[in-house]
Protein backbone atom coordinates (compact mmCIF):
# COMPACT_ATOMS: atom_id res chain seq x y z
CA UNK A 1 0.00 0.00 0.00
CA UNK A 2 2.96 2.52 0.80
CA UNK A 3 4.58 1.40 -2.20
CA UNK A 4 1.75 1.88 -4.31
CA UNK A 5 1.03 5.53 -2.87
CA UNK A 6 4.55 6.86 -3.12
CA UNK A 7 4.67 5.54 -6.69
CA UNK A 8 1.53 7.13 -7.47
CA UNK A 9 2.67 10.43 -6.33
CA UNK A 10 5.89 10.34 -8.27
CA UNK A 11 3.88 9.64 -11.40
CA UNK A 12 2.13 12.68 -10.13
CA UNK A 13 5.17 14.85 -10.31
CA UNK A 14 6.19 13.80 -13.56
CA UNK A 15 3.02 14.49 -14.84
CA UNK A 16 3.16 18.15 -13.20
CA UNK A 17 6.71 18.72 -14.43
CA UNK A 18 5.06 17.43 -18.03
CA UNK A 19 2.37 20.18 -17.76
CA UNK A 20 5.15 22.93 -16.83
CA UNK A 21 6.20 22.05 -20.07
CA UNK A 22 3.32 22.01 -22.17
CA UNK A 23 2.47 25.34 -21.16
CA UNK A 24 5.90 26.77 -21.37
CA UNK A 25 6.31 25.30 -24.63
CA UNK A 26 2.69 26.21 -26.11
CA UNK A 27 2.86 30.11 -24.21
CA UNK A 28 6.64 31.15 -24.69
CA UNK A 29 7.92 29.35 -27.72
CA UNK A 30 4.95 28.12 -29.89
CA UNK A 31 3.12 32.10 -28.55
CA UNK A 32 6.72 33.54 -28.88
CA UNK A 33 7.29 37.35 -28.33
CA UNK A 34 4.67 39.29 -27.28
CA UNK A 35 6.15 42.72 -26.19
CA UNK A 36 4.85 44.18 -29.62
CA UNK A 37 1.51 43.57 -28.77
CA UNK A 38 1.60 43.99 -25.04
CA UNK A 39 3.36 47.78 -26.08
CA UNK A 40 0.65 48.35 -28.74
CA UNK A 41 1.00 50.13 -32.11
CA UNK A 42 3.76 52.57 -32.66
CA UNK A 43 5.66 51.96 -29.46
CA UNK A 44 9.26 53.19 -29.27
CA UNK A 45 11.85 50.52 -29.61
CA UNK A 46 12.87 51.55 -26.10
CA UNK A 47 9.41 50.58 -24.31
CA UNK A 48 9.49 47.43 -26.34
CA UNK A 49 12.95 46.81 -24.68
CA UNK A 50 11.93 47.76 -21.36
CA UNK A 51 8.77 45.01 -21.88
CA UNK A 52 10.93 42.14 -22.99
CA UNK A 53 13.17 42.84 -19.80
CA UNK A 54 10.22 43.03 -17.66
CA UNK A 55 9.22 39.95 -19.10
CA UNK A 56 12.58 38.41 -19.31
CA UNK A 57 11.65 37.93 -22.88
CA UNK A 58 15.47 38.84 -23.54
CA UNK A 59 16.84 35.82 -21.96
CA UNK A 60 17.62 32.23 -23.70
CA UNK A 61 15.32 29.90 -23.42
CA UNK A 62 16.59 26.59 -22.18
CA UNK A 63 20.19 26.48 -21.89
CA UNK A 64 20.96 28.58 -19.43
CA UNK A 65 20.40 29.21 -15.52
CA UNK A 66 18.46 32.36 -15.75
CA UNK A 67 16.90 30.98 -18.96
CA UNK A 68 13.14 31.49 -19.31
CA UNK A 69 12.17 27.96 -18.50
CA UNK A 70 13.82 27.95 -15.50
CA UNK A 71 11.86 31.49 -14.23
CA UNK A 72 8.79 30.10 -15.35
CA UNK A 73 9.24 26.63 -13.68
CA UNK A 74 9.83 28.77 -10.70
CA UNK A 75 7.37 30.95 -10.39
CA UNK A 76 4.99 28.30 -11.04
CA UNK A 77 5.79 26.08 -9.15
CA UNK A 78 5.18 28.89 -6.12
CA UNK A 79 1.93 29.62 -7.81
CA UNK A 80 3.28 33.20 -9.09
CA UNK A 81 1.65 34.04 -12.48
CA UNK A 82 3.23 37.22 -12.68
CA UNK A 83 0.83 40.29 -13.88
CA UNK A 84 -2.60 40.21 -16.19
CA UNK A 85 -2.65 42.65 -19.28
CA UNK A 86 -4.06 45.42 -16.21
CA UNK A 87 -1.50 45.05 -14.47
CA UNK A 88 -3.31 43.28 -11.58
CA UNK A 89 -1.71 40.33 -10.00
CA UNK A 90 -3.03 36.94 -12.30
CA UNK A 91 -3.29 34.97 -8.94
CA UNK A 92 -5.70 37.84 -7.30
CA UNK A 93 -7.98 37.89 -10.22
CA UNK A 94 -8.41 34.12 -10.01
CA UNK A 95 -8.89 34.35 -6.28
CA UNK A 96 -11.37 37.18 -6.66
CA UNK A 97 -13.40 34.58 -9.70
CA UNK A 98 -13.19 31.58 -7.59
CA UNK A 99 -16.32 32.26 -5.11
CA UNK A 100 -18.88 33.45 -7.81
CA UNK A 101 -17.84 30.20 -10.01
CA UNK A 102 -18.17 27.99 -7.46
CA UNK A 103 -21.72 29.05 -6.52
CA UNK A 104 -22.18 28.26 -10.14
CA UNK A 105 -20.75 24.86 -10.26
CA UNK A 106 -21.06 23.18 -6.82
CA UNK A 107 -24.90 23.17 -7.42
CA UNK A 108 -24.45 22.18 -10.90
CA UNK A 109 -21.86 19.26 -9.85
CA UNK A 110 -23.91 18.29 -6.70
CA UNK A 111 -27.70 18.31 -8.83
CA UNK A 112 -26.18 16.31 -11.67
CA UNK A 113 -24.75 13.49 -9.99
CA UNK A 114 -27.81 13.36 -7.81
CA UNK A 115 -30.48 13.41 -10.19
CA UNK A 116 -28.67 11.25 -12.76
CA UNK A 117 -27.11 8.53 -10.13
CA UNK A 118 -30.94 8.08 -8.86
CA UNK A 119 -32.21 8.50 -12.36
CA UNK A 120 -29.58 5.68 -13.90
CA UNK A 121 -30.56 3.65 -11.06
CA UNK A 122 -34.49 3.66 -11.97
CA UNK A 123 -33.61 3.36 -15.53
CA UNK A 124 -31.35 0.20 -14.80
CA UNK A 125 -34.28 -1.40 -12.83
CA UNK A 126 -36.77 -1.41 -15.31
CA UNK A 127 -34.17 -2.19 -17.92
CA UNK A 128 -35.31 -3.15 -21.49
CA UNK A 129 -39.11 -2.11 -21.06
CA UNK A 130 -40.55 0.91 -22.75
CA UNK A 131 -39.25 3.30 -20.20
CA UNK A 132 -35.98 2.34 -20.32
CA UNK A 133 -36.26 2.85 -24.07
CA UNK A 134 -37.56 6.19 -23.96
CA UNK A 135 -35.23 7.78 -21.89
CA UNK A 136 -31.95 6.35 -23.37
CA UNK A 137 -33.90 8.48 -26.74
CA UNK A 138 -33.96 11.58 -24.49
CA UNK A 139 -30.64 11.20 -23.38
CA UNK A 140 -29.06 10.94 -26.88
CA UNK A 141 -31.27 13.56 -27.94
CA UNK A 142 -30.62 15.67 -25.00
CA UNK A 143 -26.51 14.80 -25.74
CA UNK A 144 -27.39 15.66 -29.06
CA UNK A 145 -28.03 19.28 -28.40
CA UNK A 146 -24.90 21.67 -28.41
CA UNK A 147 -24.75 23.34 -25.22
CA UNK A 148 -24.69 27.06 -26.81
CA UNK A 149 -28.56 25.82 -27.53
CA UNK A 150 -29.42 24.82 -24.00
CA UNK A 151 -28.20 28.34 -22.90
CA UNK A 152 -29.62 30.51 -25.50
CA UNK A 153 -33.42 28.77 -25.50
CA UNK A 154 -33.35 28.72 -21.64
CA UNK A 155 -32.23 32.42 -21.35
CA UNK A 156 -34.97 33.67 -24.06
CA UNK A 157 -37.67 31.76 -23.04
CA UNK A 158 -37.11 31.20 -19.54
CA UNK A 159 -35.81 34.76 -18.03
CA UNK A 160 -36.63 36.93 -21.35
CA UNK A 161 -40.20 35.63 -22.38
CA UNK A 162 -41.43 34.58 -19.45
CA UNK A 163 -39.78 36.60 -16.71
CA UNK A 164 -38.80 33.64 -13.71
CA UNK A 165 -35.72 34.30 -13.70
CA UNK A 166 -33.50 37.31 -14.13
CA UNK A 167 -31.74 37.43 -17.59
CA UNK A 168 -28.43 38.87 -16.33
CA UNK A 169 -26.35 38.62 -13.06
CA UNK A 170 -26.52 41.52 -10.98
CA UNK A 171 -24.78 42.41 -7.67
CA UNK A 172 -28.18 43.64 -6.32
CA UNK A 173 -29.36 40.31 -6.30
CA UNK A 174 -29.04 37.22 -3.89
CA UNK A 175 -26.71 34.63 -4.88
CA UNK A 176 -29.55 32.24 -5.57
CA UNK A 177 -31.66 34.42 -7.76
CA UNK A 178 -28.79 35.22 -9.46
CA UNK A 179 -27.47 31.58 -10.12
CA UNK A 180 -30.67 29.88 -10.17
CA UNK A 181 -31.42 29.79 -14.16
CA UNK A 182 -27.71 28.95 -15.08
CA UNK A 183 -27.52 26.05 -12.67
CA UNK A 184 -30.79 24.79 -14.25
CA UNK A 185 -29.77 25.39 -17.79
CA UNK A 186 -26.19 23.26 -16.70
CA UNK A 187 -28.03 20.51 -14.47
CA UNK A 188 -30.36 19.64 -18.11
CA UNK A 189 -27.30 19.95 -20.38
CA UNK A 190 -25.10 17.36 -18.38
CA UNK A 191 -27.57 15.11 -17.81
CA UNK A 192 -27.83 13.21 -20.93
CA UNK A 193 -24.47 11.99 -20.79
CA UNK A 194 -24.49 11.55 -17.53
CA UNK A 195 -27.47 9.04 -17.48
CA UNK A 196 -26.60 7.18 -20.21
CA UNK A 197 -23.17 6.34 -18.69
CA UNK A 198 -24.38 5.66 -14.94
CA UNK A 199 -26.87 3.35 -16.75
CA UNK A 200 -24.03 1.65 -18.50
CA UNK A 201 -22.59 0.93 -15.31
CA UNK A 202 -25.48 0.39 -13.21
CA UNK A 203 -26.83 -2.67 -15.59
CA UNK A 204 -23.09 -3.92 -15.58
CA UNK A 205 -23.48 -4.07 -11.23
CA UNK A 206 -27.57 -5.17 -12.40
CA UNK A 207 -26.26 -8.55 -13.88
CA UNK A 208 -23.77 -9.67 -11.64
CA UNK A 209 -24.79 -13.11 -9.23
CA UNK A 210 -25.22 -11.07 -6.24
CA UNK A 211 -28.02 -9.09 -7.06
CA UNK A 212 -29.92 -12.60 -7.76
CA UNK A 213 -29.27 -13.52 -4.66
CA UNK A 214 -30.02 -10.24 -2.84
CA UNK A 215 -33.39 -10.65 -4.80
CA UNK A 216 -33.73 -14.21 -4.22
CA UNK A 217 -33.37 -13.83 -0.25
CA UNK A 218 -36.54 -11.89 -0.82
CA UNK A 219 -34.83 -8.50 -0.14
CA UNK A 220 -37.47 -5.21 -1.31
CA UNK A 221 -36.54 -3.18 -4.45
CA UNK A 222 -35.51 -0.46 -2.40
CA UNK A 223 -32.57 -1.86 -0.03
CA UNK A 224 -31.09 -4.20 -3.32
CA UNK A 225 -30.87 -1.37 -5.66
CA UNK A 226 -29.78 1.11 -2.93
CA UNK A 227 -27.64 -1.20 -0.37
CA UNK A 228 -26.25 -3.37 -3.07
CA UNK A 229 -26.06 -1.92 -6.63
CA UNK A 230 -25.20 1.74 -5.76
CA UNK A 231 -22.69 0.65 -3.41
CA UNK A 232 -20.97 -1.56 -5.83
CA UNK A 233 -21.17 1.18 -8.54
CA UNK A 234 -19.62 3.47 -6.32
CA UNK A 235 -15.92 3.37 -7.90
CA UNK A 236 -17.10 4.21 -11.30
CA UNK A 237 -18.80 7.38 -9.68
CA UNK A 238 -16.04 8.23 -7.86
CA UNK A 239 -13.81 8.33 -10.52
CA UNK A 240 -16.29 10.59 -12.91
CA UNK A 241 -16.60 12.84 -10.16
CA UNK A 242 -13.04 12.93 -8.90
CA UNK A 243 -12.55 13.83 -13.13
CA UNK A 244 -14.86 16.31 -12.56
CA UNK A 245 -13.78 18.63 -9.92
CA UNK A 246 -11.38 20.93 -11.83
CA UNK A 247 -14.42 21.85 -13.52
CA UNK A 248 -15.48 23.25 -10.78
CA UNK A 249 -13.00 25.47 -10.10
CA UNK A 250 -12.62 26.68 -13.67
CA UNK A 251 -16.31 27.51 -13.45
CA UNK A 252 -18.40 27.61 -16.51
CA UNK A 253 -17.12 29.43 -19.62
CA UNK A 254 -20.18 29.84 -21.31
CA UNK A 255 -22.27 29.81 -18.58
CA UNK A 256 -21.45 32.54 -17.07
CA UNK A 257 -20.39 34.47 -19.78
CA UNK A 258 -23.75 34.34 -21.03
CA UNK A 259 -25.30 35.41 -17.61
CA UNK A 260 -22.48 37.51 -16.91
CA UNK A 261 -21.54 35.96 -13.54
CA UNK A 262 -17.95 37.78 -12.50
CA UNK A 263 -16.22 34.20 -11.72
CA UNK A 264 -13.15 32.48 -13.57
CA UNK A 265 -14.76 31.42 -16.69
CA UNK A 266 -15.83 34.93 -17.35
CA UNK A 267 -12.26 35.98 -16.22
CA UNK A 268 -10.54 33.20 -18.93
CA UNK A 269 -13.04 34.37 -21.81
CA UNK A 270 -11.97 37.55 -20.99
CA UNK A 271 -8.27 36.60 -20.86
CA UNK A 272 -8.63 34.86 -24.65
CA UNK A 273 -10.16 37.57 -26.11
CA UNK A 274 -7.19 39.76 -24.93
CA UNK A 275 -4.68 37.15 -25.62
CA UNK A 276 -3.58 37.47 -22.08
CA UNK A 277 -0.85 34.67 -22.04
CA UNK A 278 -0.28 35.12 -17.98
CA UNK A 279 -3.86 34.33 -17.60
CA UNK A 280 -4.28 31.37 -19.69
CA UNK A 281 -1.90 29.68 -18.71
CA UNK A 282 -1.97 30.03 -15.41
CA UNK A 283 -4.99 29.18 -15.51
CA UNK A 284 -4.60 25.89 -17.64
CA UNK A 285 -1.72 25.03 -15.48
CA UNK A 286 -4.20 25.26 -11.70
CA UNK A 287 -6.78 23.18 -13.86
CA UNK A 288 -4.15 20.60 -14.47
CA UNK A 289 -2.67 20.27 -11.14
CA UNK A 290 -6.62 20.07 -9.61
CA UNK A 291 -7.11 17.38 -12.06
CA UNK A 292 -3.81 15.54 -10.92
CA UNK A 293 -4.47 15.57 -7.26
CA UNK A 294 -7.93 14.39 -7.43
CA UNK A 295 -7.26 11.90 -9.72
CA UNK A 296 -4.23 11.08 -7.05
CA UNK A 297 -6.52 11.21 -4.26
CA UNK A 298 -9.34 9.13 -6.15
CA UNK A 299 -6.51 6.68 -6.95
CA UNK A 300 -5.53 6.03 -3.10
CA UNK A 301 -8.97 5.33 -1.76
CA UNK A 302 -9.74 3.00 -4.32
CA UNK A 303 -6.32 1.52 -3.09
CA UNK A 304 -7.65 1.56 0.58
CA UNK A 305 -10.90 -0.05 -0.64
CA UNK A 306 -10.21 -2.28 -2.65
CA UNK A 307 -6.83 -4.21 -2.11
CA UNK A 308 -6.36 -5.86 -5.27
CA UNK A 309 -5.72 -2.70 -7.49
CA UNK A 310 -2.20 -1.82 -4.99
CA UNK A 311 -0.80 -4.73 -6.61
CA UNK A 312 -1.07 -4.04 -9.95
CA UNK B 1 -30.06 2.98 -41.19
CA UNK B 2 -31.86 6.22 -41.61
CA UNK B 3 -29.08 7.76 -39.60
CA UNK B 4 -26.27 6.76 -41.50
CA UNK B 5 -28.65 8.18 -44.94
CA UNK B 6 -28.89 11.27 -42.91
CA UNK B 7 -25.21 11.46 -41.91
CA UNK B 8 -24.18 10.69 -45.22
CA UNK B 9 -26.38 13.36 -46.45
CA UNK B 10 -24.72 15.52 -44.40
CA UNK B 11 -21.30 14.30 -45.68
CA UNK B 12 -22.26 14.22 -49.12
CA UNK B 13 -23.99 18.24 -48.36
CA UNK B 14 -20.51 19.50 -47.26
CA UNK B 15 -18.29 17.58 -50.24
CA UNK B 16 -20.92 18.93 -52.62
CA UNK B 17 -20.30 22.64 -51.15
CA UNK B 18 -16.59 22.39 -51.18
CA UNK B 19 -16.32 21.39 -54.61
CA UNK B 20 -18.99 23.71 -55.71
CA UNK B 21 -16.81 26.74 -54.10
CA UNK B 22 -13.87 25.22 -55.80
CA UNK B 23 -15.13 24.95 -59.63
CA UNK B 24 -16.88 28.22 -59.03
CA UNK B 25 -20.40 26.60 -59.48
CA UNK B 26 -23.19 29.26 -59.38
CA UNK B 27 -25.28 27.09 -56.37
CA UNK B 28 -27.22 28.39 -53.66
CA UNK B 29 -25.13 27.63 -50.78
CA UNK B 30 -21.49 29.43 -51.94
CA UNK B 31 -23.48 32.70 -52.94
CA UNK B 32 -24.62 33.28 -49.49
CA UNK B 33 -23.13 36.25 -49.49
CA UNK B 34 -25.60 37.28 -51.81
CA UNK B 35 -28.30 39.95 -50.56
CA UNK B 36 -31.81 38.19 -50.87
CA UNK B 37 -33.92 40.22 -49.16
CA UNK B 38 -34.35 42.85 -46.31
CA UNK B 39 -33.02 42.28 -43.07
CA UNK B 40 -34.42 40.14 -40.54
CA UNK B 41 -37.43 38.87 -42.86
CA UNK B 42 -39.03 35.78 -41.07
CA UNK B 43 -39.29 32.67 -42.93
CA UNK B 44 -41.72 32.35 -45.81
CA UNK B 45 -41.80 31.13 -48.94
CA UNK B 46 -38.97 32.99 -50.86
CA UNK B 47 -36.80 33.03 -47.92
CA UNK B 48 -37.27 29.26 -46.54
CA UNK B 49 -35.51 30.48 -43.19
CA UNK B 50 -35.17 33.69 -43.44
CA UNK B 51 -32.99 36.16 -43.79
CA UNK B 52 -30.47 37.69 -41.06
CA UNK B 53 -28.99 41.34 -40.81
CA UNK B 54 -27.56 42.11 -43.90
CA UNK B 55 -30.46 40.27 -45.78
CA UNK B 56 -28.48 36.90 -46.36
CA UNK B 57 -30.62 33.55 -46.56
CA UNK B 58 -30.03 31.80 -43.67
CA UNK B 59 -30.99 28.85 -45.07
CA UNK B 60 -27.76 29.18 -47.66
CA UNK B 61 -25.99 29.78 -44.57
CA UNK B 62 -26.70 26.48 -42.70
CA UNK B 63 -25.67 24.76 -45.84
CA UNK B 64 -22.59 26.40 -46.30
CA UNK B 65 -22.47 26.16 -42.57
CA UNK B 66 -22.18 22.00 -43.03
CA UNK B 67 -18.98 22.52 -45.48
CA UNK B 68 -17.00 24.36 -42.65
CA UNK B 69 -18.11 22.51 -39.36
CA UNK B 70 -17.92 18.99 -41.25
CA UNK B 71 -14.79 20.43 -42.55
CA UNK B 72 -13.34 21.57 -39.12
CA UNK B 73 -14.50 18.00 -37.40
CA UNK B 74 -12.89 15.75 -40.16
CA UNK B 75 -9.48 17.17 -40.31
CA UNK B 76 -9.60 16.96 -36.25
CA UNK B 77 -10.63 13.42 -36.37
CA UNK B 78 -8.01 12.87 -39.20
CA UNK B 79 -5.29 14.90 -37.39
CA UNK B 80 -5.83 13.12 -34.22
CA UNK B 81 -6.28 9.12 -36.03
CA UNK B 82 -2.58 10.02 -37.87
CA UNK B 83 -1.20 11.03 -34.07
CA UNK B 84 -2.85 8.40 -31.85
CA UNK B 85 -3.18 5.38 -33.76
CA UNK B 86 0.49 4.95 -34.33
CA UNK B 87 1.62 6.13 -31.11
CA UNK B 88 -0.52 3.79 -29.29
CA UNK B 89 0.24 1.31 -31.57
CA UNK B 90 4.12 1.28 -30.96
CA UNK B 91 3.59 2.54 -26.95
CA UNK B 92 1.16 -1.16 -26.85
CA UNK B 93 3.90 -3.19 -28.77
CA UNK B 94 7.65 -2.48 -27.71
CA UNK B 95 6.25 -1.49 -24.22
CA UNK B 96 9.35 -0.38 -22.10
CA UNK B 97 11.02 2.83 -22.36
CA UNK B 98 8.94 3.97 -25.76
CA UNK B 99 5.47 3.08 -23.73
CA UNK B 100 6.95 4.96 -20.48
CA UNK B 101 7.13 7.98 -22.97
CA UNK B 102 4.09 8.16 -24.47
CA UNK B 103 2.36 7.38 -21.66
CA UNK B 104 3.49 10.49 -19.89
CA UNK B 105 2.75 12.72 -23.08
CA UNK B 106 -0.58 11.53 -23.18
CA UNK B 107 -1.14 11.42 -19.05
CA UNK B 108 0.15 15.04 -19.36
CA UNK B 109 -1.80 15.95 -21.81
CA UNK B 110 -4.85 14.40 -20.51
CA UNK B 111 -4.70 16.39 -16.91
CA UNK B 112 -5.53 19.42 -18.21
CA UNK B 113 -9.24 19.78 -18.51
CA UNK B 114 -10.08 19.69 -22.28
CA UNK B 115 -11.97 22.61 -22.84
CA UNK B 116 -9.00 24.48 -21.39
CA UNK B 117 -6.68 22.51 -23.28
CA UNK B 118 -8.15 23.12 -26.52
CA UNK B 119 -8.57 27.07 -26.20
CA UNK B 120 -5.09 27.57 -24.88
CA UNK B 121 -4.17 25.35 -28.01
CA UNK B 122 -6.65 27.83 -30.08
CA UNK B 123 -5.25 30.71 -28.24
CA UNK B 124 -1.57 30.46 -28.96
CA UNK B 125 -2.11 28.98 -32.49
CA UNK B 126 -4.39 31.55 -34.36
CA UNK B 127 -2.71 34.11 -36.68
CA UNK B 128 0.65 32.45 -36.40
CA UNK B 129 2.50 31.50 -38.87
CA UNK B 130 3.78 27.91 -39.95
CA UNK B 131 5.61 26.71 -42.36
CA UNK B 132 4.58 29.95 -44.10
CA UNK B 133 0.50 29.22 -44.22
CA UNK B 134 -0.78 31.70 -41.60
CA UNK B 135 -3.21 30.33 -39.38
CA UNK B 136 -6.26 31.31 -39.68
CA UNK B 137 -10.25 30.69 -38.36
CA UNK B 138 -10.77 27.00 -39.55
CA UNK B 139 -7.23 26.16 -39.31
CA UNK B 140 -6.13 26.86 -35.79
CA UNK B 141 -9.66 25.04 -35.14
CA UNK B 142 -8.70 21.90 -36.03
CA UNK B 143 -5.13 21.84 -35.19
CA UNK B 144 -6.40 22.63 -31.49
CA UNK B 145 -9.03 20.04 -31.21
CA UNK B 146 -6.49 17.79 -33.62
CA UNK B 147 -3.81 18.31 -31.29
CA UNK B 148 -5.63 17.92 -27.92
CA UNK B 149 -8.04 14.79 -28.98
CA UNK B 150 -5.37 11.87 -29.80
CA UNK B 151 -5.47 11.17 -26.09
CA UNK B 152 -8.54 8.94 -26.35
CA UNK B 153 -7.66 6.95 -29.39
CA UNK B 154 -3.79 6.28 -28.09
CA UNK B 155 -4.97 5.33 -25.14
CA UNK B 156 -7.57 2.66 -26.27
CA UNK B 157 -5.53 1.58 -29.32
CA UNK B 158 -2.21 1.07 -27.09
CA UNK B 159 -4.65 -1.15 -24.00
CA UNK B 160 -5.77 -2.91 -27.39
CA UNK B 161 -2.41 -3.23 -28.79
CA UNK B 162 -1.20 -4.87 -25.33
CA UNK B 163 -4.02 -7.08 -25.34
CA UNK B 164 -3.75 -8.78 -28.59
CA UNK B 165 0.32 -8.96 -28.67
CA UNK B 166 -0.01 -12.17 -27.05
CA UNK B 167 -2.34 -14.12 -29.06
CA UNK B 168 -1.45 -17.05 -31.11
CA UNK B 169 -2.10 -15.11 -34.62
CA UNK B 170 0.46 -12.53 -33.71
CA UNK B 171 3.13 -15.11 -32.18
CA UNK B 172 2.43 -17.29 -35.66
CA UNK B 173 3.55 -13.68 -37.51
CA UNK B 174 6.49 -13.44 -35.33
CA UNK B 175 7.57 -17.10 -36.02
CA UNK B 176 7.04 -16.94 -39.31
CA UNK B 177 10.01 -14.03 -38.97
CA UNK B 178 7.69 -11.32 -39.97
CA UNK B 179 9.42 -7.80 -39.46
CA UNK B 180 7.95 -5.76 -36.45
CA UNK B 181 6.44 -2.87 -38.57
CA UNK B 182 4.87 -5.70 -40.92
CA UNK B 183 3.44 -7.04 -37.25
CA UNK B 184 1.99 -3.99 -36.25
CA UNK B 185 0.74 -2.77 -39.81
CA UNK B 186 -0.24 -5.99 -41.22
CA UNK B 187 -1.60 -7.99 -38.42
CA UNK B 188 -1.99 -5.84 -34.98
CA UNK B 189 -3.73 -2.91 -36.96
CA UNK B 190 -6.71 -4.60 -39.17
CA UNK B 191 -7.60 -6.30 -35.47
CA UNK B 192 -7.94 -2.86 -33.63
CA UNK B 193 -9.27 -0.88 -36.33
CA UNK B 194 -13.03 -1.44 -35.57
CA UNK B 195 -12.34 0.40 -32.20
CA UNK B 196 -10.86 3.77 -33.74
CA UNK B 197 -14.40 3.88 -36.24
CA UNK B 198 -16.67 3.38 -33.02
CA UNK B 199 -14.57 5.74 -31.16
CA UNK B 200 -14.24 8.59 -33.93
CA UNK B 201 -18.26 8.13 -34.95
CA UNK B 202 -18.90 9.46 -31.16
CA UNK B 203 -16.09 11.56 -31.00
CA UNK B 204 -17.37 13.65 -34.15
CA UNK B 205 -20.27 15.27 -32.22
CA UNK B 206 -17.25 16.44 -29.89
CA UNK B 207 -15.72 17.93 -32.34
CA UNK B 208 -18.21 19.69 -33.98
CA UNK B 209 -19.27 21.26 -30.35
CA UNK B 210 -16.16 22.06 -29.73
CA UNK B 211 -15.98 24.39 -33.53
CA UNK B 212 -19.68 25.18 -32.47
CA UNK B 213 -18.30 26.59 -28.91
CA UNK B 214 -14.49 27.66 -30.47
CA UNK B 215 -16.35 30.39 -33.19
CA UNK B 216 -18.86 31.35 -30.25
CA UNK B 217 -15.39 32.48 -28.36
CA UNK B 218 -14.21 33.97 -31.63
CA UNK B 219 -11.54 31.70 -31.96
CA UNK B 220 -12.98 29.68 -35.12
CA UNK B 221 -14.47 30.87 -38.45
CA UNK B 222 -14.89 34.24 -39.10
CA UNK B 223 -15.03 35.06 -42.06
CA UNK B 224 -17.67 32.33 -43.40
CA UNK B 225 -20.49 31.10 -41.84
CA UNK B 226 -20.21 28.19 -39.38
CA UNK B 227 -22.92 26.59 -37.48
CA UNK B 228 -21.26 27.91 -34.49
CA UNK B 229 -20.25 31.49 -36.43
CA UNK B 230 -24.15 31.75 -36.66
CA UNK B 231 -25.12 30.84 -33.20
CA UNK B 232 -23.03 33.38 -32.05
CA UNK B 233 -24.69 36.17 -34.43
CA UNK B 234 -27.68 34.80 -33.34
CA UNK B 235 -27.27 35.49 -29.16
CA UNK B 236 -28.05 38.99 -29.82
CA UNK B 237 -30.49 38.51 -31.94
CA UNK B 238 -32.69 37.11 -29.64
CA UNK B 239 -33.54 39.31 -27.65
CA UNK B 240 -35.47 41.40 -30.79
CA UNK B 241 -37.51 38.16 -31.46
CA UNK B 242 -34.98 37.00 -34.37
CA UNK B 243 -35.37 33.35 -34.03
CA UNK B 244 -34.93 31.86 -37.20
CA UNK B 245 -31.24 31.70 -37.69
CA UNK B 246 -30.76 29.93 -33.99
CA UNK B 247 -32.93 27.79 -34.92
CA UNK B 248 -31.93 26.84 -38.14
CA UNK B 249 -28.20 26.28 -36.57
CA UNK B 250 -28.89 24.69 -33.57
CA UNK B 251 -31.84 21.94 -35.33
CA UNK B 252 -28.49 21.50 -38.21
CA UNK B 253 -25.90 20.46 -35.62
CA UNK B 254 -28.70 18.75 -33.44
CA UNK B 255 -30.17 16.44 -36.44
CA UNK B 256 -26.49 15.58 -37.29
CA UNK B 257 -24.93 14.96 -34.02
CA UNK B 258 -28.32 12.73 -33.46
CA UNK B 259 -27.91 10.60 -36.14
CA UNK B 260 -24.18 10.26 -35.98
CA UNK B 261 -24.87 9.36 -31.88
CA UNK B 262 -27.32 6.72 -32.57
CA UNK B 263 -25.28 5.58 -35.74
CA UNK B 264 -22.01 4.92 -33.19
CA UNK B 265 -23.79 3.20 -30.86
CA UNK B 266 -25.53 0.80 -33.18
CA UNK B 267 -21.90 0.53 -34.95
CA UNK B 268 -20.23 -0.56 -31.28
CA UNK B 269 -23.49 -2.59 -30.56
CA UNK B 270 -22.53 -4.53 -33.99
CA UNK B 271 -18.44 -4.56 -33.70
CA UNK B 272 -17.89 -4.83 -30.49
CA UNK B 273 -18.57 -8.96 -29.28
CA UNK B 274 -18.63 -7.98 -25.53
CA UNK B 275 -21.89 -6.46 -26.14
CA UNK B 276 -24.66 -7.46 -27.88
CA UNK B 277 -28.73 -6.14 -28.15
CA UNK B 278 -30.16 -2.93 -26.43
CA UNK B 279 -30.45 -4.29 -23.22
CA UNK B 280 -27.05 -4.44 -22.69
CA UNK B 281 -25.61 -1.36 -24.39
Amino acid sequence: MRNYVIRRVLYCVAVVFGVLLLTFLLFTVVGGDISVEIAGEGASRETIEEIREEYGLNKPLFLSVDSQFVSHFKSTVTFDFGRARDRELVIDKIKRGVGPSLSLTAPIFFGTAAIAVSLSLVIAFVRGSAWDVAAVVVCTAGMSIPYLGFILLGQYFLAYKWGLFPVFFSPDLTTAQNVALPVLIGIAAGLGGNVRFYRTVMLDEMRSNYVRTAFAKGLSVRGVLFGHVLKNAMIPIITRMAMSVPFLFLGSLLLERFFGIPGVGHLMVQAIAARDYNVVSAMTYIGAILFVVFNLIADICYAAVDPRLSVE
Amino acid sequence: MVCLGVVMLYFLLAGFVSLAEFFDWPIGPTRWAEEVGPSYAPPSLQNILGTDIFGQSVFRKTLYGARISITVALCASLLSIVIGVPLGAVAGYFRGFVDDVVVWVYSTLGSVPYVLLILAFAVVLRDKTLFGHRLTGITAAYLAIGLTSWVGICRLIRGEVIKHKDREYVLAAVSYGCSRYRIIVRHLMPNVLHLVIVDFSLRFVAFVHAEVILSFLGLGESDRPSWGTMINDARMELSRGVWWQMAAATAAVFVFSLALNVFGDALRDSLDPKLGGFNKT
